[in-house]
């Protein structure tokens, strides 16, 4: 016995110096070097296209504010992912949905006047609240008709994936037909001037508030996981569903519950995007790349490494706005994506082994 | 019988023929003299039946349908021969269309140079700049397969989605490559001088003067034969493949892997090996389509068109099964073109429930499609066609 246990380390350093490098390369601080490395190269191409160094801090606190709303609807992927098992691809139109029902309600409501310094009054804050139930309603409607079924048959996890792009392009239809294809803003027109930060940093009002309901949201949400019963559960259900189930734990109804916090999220998030630029049918589409970046940089099923990846997502994608025309956002998400799958698939945070 | 209906005739006998091949059922003896004769019947009946317009919808219905088939049969070899979930469809047919867009047109001169703008035209046969569009579009597969394929298949899912979102932007934003937003005119068509006056110098006399009576409008119906040959030359080869010691193991790979891996295959090869030969098949599809369409630019790429209405295609006819997946071409095209009439229709009935409605009736196409595949995953993911597990008579 105590042969086999000194043996054990020596076996592992039998490898070749090849074999070494390789494994030190997949490893997670490799990741995170990388990943840090690919920040800089960035700052650096921005400061030779001659972008200033108040500039590129700008980006810089811009994308860590793009992160926060990437990461609300990265740790609903990632929470739908954990318990039930496949990519959602439909959870973008979740994010679309949430955006345009606080446009609805909000125009249904009696406008006040802006709270300032913000641009938006407090009926925008009802309509951000009353869209958070209504999405989860429809994510409950579309895990009832099409996933529920999939999940009592055991479906393959690819034809769930189908199923979610179908319940994706339905949605989106459905935005199209109702909304229509233009641009719309919550208050078209209305000025929002940028405030004046130490080290010549400008930011909006209305950008630092949404990253401010990103993070409590966030707290929220890691409290409902860590310290509740259904969080429990949850993680539970996302470790192991069958022993989560002979252990009591209905999982339909931590299912259902799982729908509600990631669509809920997503919708926040969507109404939050839409305050920051603008709304429009493919808005979700547009976020669903770096949502999925972000989650799988971050480490699938882990909501921590979700803020991580989503901060690394949003600040690459505006840095890289300074050297880099800013229609390829998601493309410079899905390279860092590419470089975490390559690097070490688990992400940064992820639980090792497969 | 007018000579311009004879012409026309003349042009649908060796699609017909090919599509008598592919539905009737027995030997090949049989069936090759029986297609012959109903697709010369049919041929010649169709342009007395129908009036001209119908006709040439048909044929240009049943050309969209068949480049749409050529997509399906290289989703086929990827996804029902090996499994691969390939979400990036739209990334291989774009980098198709612009790759023999791109070899096949000359440079812009003059006043056009300052509109249209492209990295390099080489004016090259257009048939070069459909095998070229094939083997770019397949070494792009090969590069993406290299990080991609070692991963699980959800992860190849969001990859390829990603990879063609990346490459529509490219064609997008990028003016100097393709001539950015704008779209990229001038494409060649093939042997479009046969229907002009005076007809190709080639030409010999008497083809000439039957095909005289014919417009250039009449295009379509040549290109229907040329998408035909494509279509048929495809689908054998990839029948043949799939019945191949390596199309068996490409299966068996898709159904258990480790079993695989363990007589001694080297499955991650024989994984990119069959990602490159859908990324091939997608890229001829693309350039077909170029030379179809004349003038292309990044919205024909789109997720909907180009990668979610092939997949629809795909589980309706059958994953696996080559037959299945030409047939859920034209069937989900045809539904497609279909839903455009029935919205015409419905458009007094969309007015009254909102004045927005009418305008927006191409989406209600979308939710057709969408509730199209959810019904088809829900109630029979095998599709209309099972795959054959038989490969060979002598088993």
């Amino acid at each position: 016995m105590a042969e086999i246990l000194q043996e054990a380390p020596g076996r592992s350093d039998d490898r070749t110096t090849n074999e070494r490098i390789m494994a030190a390369l997949r490893s997670r601080p490799a990741l995170g070097v990388a990943l840090f490395l690919t920040l800089v190269v960035f700052w650096l191409l921005g400061q030779q296209q001659g972008a200033s160094l108040s500039d590129l801090l700008s980006l810089t606190v811009w994308g860590v504010m793009l992160g926060g709303i990437i990461a609300l609807g990265a740790i609903g992927l990632t929470l739908v992912y954990g318990v039930l098992k496949f990519p959602n691809f439909a959870h973008g139109e979740l994010v679309t949905l949430g955006a345009y029902g606080a446009l609805t309600i909000s125009a249904l409501l009696p406008a006040g006047p802006a709270m300032q310094p913000f641009s938006f009054g407090w009926e925008l804050m009802a309509g951000l609240i009353l869209s958070m139930p209504i999405v989860s309603l429809i994510a409950l409607v579309v895990d009832r008709v099409l996933f529920r079924p999939l999940r009592l048959r055991f479906a393959s996890l690819v034809l769930f994936a189908m199923a979610s792009l179908a319940a994706a392009f339905f949605l989106r239809s459905a935005i199209y037909l109702v909304w229509g294809s233009d641009f719309l803003f919550y208050y078209p027109g209305r000025a929002n001037p940028a405030i004046e930060m130490p080290l010549g940093i400008r930011v909006q009002a209305d950008q630092l508030f949404v990253f401010g309901l990103a993070v409590v949201l966030v707290i929220i949400t890691w409290f409902l996981l860590e310290r509740t019963r259904m969080g429990k559960a949850m993680r539970a259900t996302a470790n192991n569903p069958d022993l989560a189930q002979v252990r009591g734990i209905n999982t339909e109804r931590v299912i259902a519950w799982t729908w509600i916090l990631g669509a809920s999220l997503a919708a926040a998030g969507g109404v939050m995007y839409g305050l920051a630029s603008q709304l429009r049918p493919e808005m979700g589409f547009w976020l669903l790349l770096p949502m999925f970046a972000a989650a799988i940089v971050g480490g699938l099923g882990s909501p921590i490494g979700d803020i991580a990846g989503a901060s690394i997502i949003g600040v690459a994608q505006q840095v890289s706005s300074s050297f880099l025309n800013p229609a390829y956002g998601p493309g410079v998400a899905f390279i860092l994506l590419v470089i975490v799958l390559v690097l070490q698939p688990q992400g940064l945070f992820g639980q090792g082994g497969d | 019988m007018a000579k311009a209906d004879l012409a026309r005739a003349a042009f649908l006998f060796l699609p017909l023929v090919l599509l008598g091949l592919l539905v009737l059922p027995g030997r090949m003896r049989l069936r090759l003299p029986l297609s012959l004769v109903i697709a010369a019947v049919v041929a010649l009946a169709l342009p007395m039946l129908l009036p001209r317009g119908a006709l040439t919808y048909l044929a240009s219905f049943s050309t969209m349908a068949g480049i749409y088939a050529i997509l399906c049969l290289g989703l086929n070899s990827q996804w029902g021969l090996t499994g691969h979930v390939n979400f990036g469809i739209a990334g291989f047919f774009a980098i198709g269309a612009f790759t023999s867009a791109l070899v096949t047109t000359n440079m812009p001169q003059g006043a056009l140079a300052l509109y249209s703008q492209q990295a390099f035209g080489l004016g090259w046969p257009i048939i070069a700049g459909i095998l070229t569009a094939g083997v770019v579009s397949a070494v792009a597969g090969f590069l993406i397969s290299i990080p991609v394929l070692r991963l699980r298949t959800d992860f190849l899912a969001i990859a390829t989605l990603g990879i063609a979102e990346v490459i529509r932007f490219i064609f997008q934003n990028e003016r100097w490559l393709a001539n950015g937003p704008q779209p990229m005119r001038g494409i060649p068509r093939p042997f479009d001088c046969v229907f002009t006056d005076p007809p190709c110098a080639w030409l010999p006399e008497g083809v000439a003067r039957f095909v005289a009576p014919l417009a250039p409008r009449d295009y379509v119906y040549l290109y229907l034969v040329i998408v035909a040959i494509i279509l048929a030359v495809i689908f054998v080869l990839l029948e043949r493949i799939s019945r191949s010691p390596w199309g068996r193991l490409q299966r068996a790979i898709r159904d258990e892997e480790n079993s695989a891996a363990m007589s001694g295959k080297n499955v991650p090869l024989r994984r990119v090996e069959s990602f490159v030969l859908g990324s091939f098949i997608m890229g001829v599809a693309g350039a077909v389509y170029a030379h179809y369409v004349v003038s292309i630019d990044y919205s024909h790429f789109n997720p909907l068109f180009a990668t979610f209405i092939v997949w629809v295609m795909v589980m309706l006819g059958g994953s696996g099964n080559n037959k299945g997946a030409v047939l859920g071409a034209f069937a989900v095209w045809g539904v497609w073109s279909g839903a455009a009439f029935m919205i015409d229709v419905m458009s007094p009935a969309l007015q009254a429930i909102s004045p927005d409605l009418p305008s927006r009736g191409a989406y209600l196409r979308w939710m057709l499609v969408a509730v199209m595949l959810g019904l088809i995953v829900l109630f029979r993911p095998q599709g209309i066609l099972e795959e054959r597990k038989k490969v060979s008579d002598f088993m």
